[in-house]
């Protein structure tokens, strides 16, 4: 089984990144093996939709699980459509996350557990917070 | 002659100002573009009304078309979700998927389809109304954006596709320096920028002069309000960077509860109806120029 985790970057042993979209990396983990592999998030630096960007990505990739610190309405919906489980960690390398999931510590997201964050759309006034 | 009021910082005083500006024009026999059309695209907070109060005669809505995908027809391509620069339209497993409000309604998705699956259909995101102002020769505009929409900028861009040829007008633009203020600051003749003489209104309007004058090419002119707090920093910025400074208002509580009761400065401080004629005139040399 595949398993996405968001990285801060590309290595099994780098700290997981608890943003979703704006993952600098996911590294992809065969949760049989150990065998690993690091991809850019094409979508780290997206105008918008970088929640249902990475869904497709993280689909084409062949991952059927998702682990990361949050993930918001755009990006339930889209991971959810693509029949990607979603799970959530929190402040540990990439390695001892999947060895928590194996293990049956995380938990399975069942809505989303963020805000909507748009920005994509030429929102952003001065007086706004965070548009990503 | 179109006049855009913005600020880059918030609260600096620009609906103050636009108001002032607007009904002091309006009083003038010999202002050319009669009725004076003052426009409100502070589409997400607009306040001009509460100053004015327009009779507002006519609303519309407003949507921006929204791609719908036919299942039957879709083959599964990705050339829509491909072109999306938003990703407003995905496809996740067999499905593809329409995300409202990340799209900008540009149609691209629709004409890339193989197949003919996606037609659009609007998605209702404000209105648009307007109405004279009674007792004044002033024509009231605006957008209001439905609470909960992202996207200003389009709402915008229809409220100055409207705005007729000949007339003179005053835009009361929102704050900030992203895309609303450059959809609102396109196509003006002049770009009036109200700030405060503090580090933050020195900062944001050093971002403001950029977007009006070196990005869009326009004109540009200070007011600074609540002139006497703060520092010189608006001062040193302007005459380092050429920004003439046309209008100065002390810092005065007592237009600040003039504001609190939606009562215009220049109603509640008569004495400065001359001054705002001669900021127009000032606008005019710098428009020429």
């Amino acid at each position: 089984m595949k398993i996405a985790i968001t990285a801060t970057a590309p290595d099994l042993d780098a700290t997981m990144e608890t943003r979703y979209g704006r993952a600098p990396y996911f590294v992809i983990v065969d949760s049989e093996t150990m065998a690993w592999e690091a991809k850019a998030n094409p979508g780290s630096n997206a105008g918008g939709g970088a929640g249902v960007q990475a869904a497709q990505f993280i689909g084409a990739q062949g991952a059927t699980i998702v682990i990361s610190g949050g993930f918001g309405p755009n990006a339930y919906e889209a991971l959810a459509a693509a029949g990607i489980k979603m799970f959530t960690a929190q402040g540990s390398s990439v390695r001892q996350v999947v060895e928590a999931f194996k293990t049956g510590q995380l938990h399975e997201v069942q809505a989303p557990t963020g805000p909507e964050r748009h920005g994509g759309r030429g929102a952003g006034r001065g007086r706004r917070g965070a548009s990503w | 002659m179109i006049i855009s009021v913005a600020s880059g910082k918030g609260g600096t005083g620009k609906t103050t100002i636009a108001v002032s500006l607007a009904l002091s024009l309006a009083a003038m026999a010999d202002l050319p573009g009669k009725p004076l059309l003052f426009v409100d695209t502070d589409v997400e907070e607009p306040n001009a009304h509460l100053f004015l109060r327009p009779t507002i005669e006519n609303s519309e809505p407003f949507g921006l078309p929204i791609p719908h995908v036919d299942a039957a027809r879709c083959k599964l391509s990705g050339r829509c979700a491909d072109v999306c620069e938003f990703h407003a339209i995905a496809v996740l497993g067999k499905k593809v998927m329409v995300f409202p409000e990340l799209c900008h309604g540009c149609g691209s998705c629709t004409l890339v389809c193989p197949e003919h699956a996606i037609h659009e259909e609007p998605n209702q995101i404000g209105v648009i109304e307007s109405g004279p102002v009674p007792g004044r020769s002033i024509s009231f505009l605006r957008g209001v954006l439905n609470v909960g929409e992202a996207s200003a900028t389009p709402l915008i861009r229809a409220i100055k596709r409207k705005l007729p040829a000949g007339r003179t007008v005053i835009i009361d633009a929102p704050p900030g320096n992203s895309c609303p203020v450059v959809e609102s600051m396109r196509k003006s003749d002049f770009v009036l920028l109200v700030t405060e003489p503090t580090p933050f209104g020195r900062h944001d309007l050093a971002l403001a002069v950029q977007v009006a004058r070196e990005e869009i090419g326009l004109p540009v002119g200070v007011v600074v309000n609540r002139d006497g707090i703060g520092d010189d920093s608006v001062d040193r910025f302007c005459r380092e960077n050429n920004v003439p400074i046309l209008l100065r208002i002390p810092m005065d509580r007592h237009i600040a509860e003039a504001y609190s009761n939606g009562v215009p400065l220049i109603e509640a401080e008569p004495a400065y109806k001359a001054q705002f004629l001669d900021l127009y005139r000032r606008i005019r040399q710098e428009v020429q120029r």
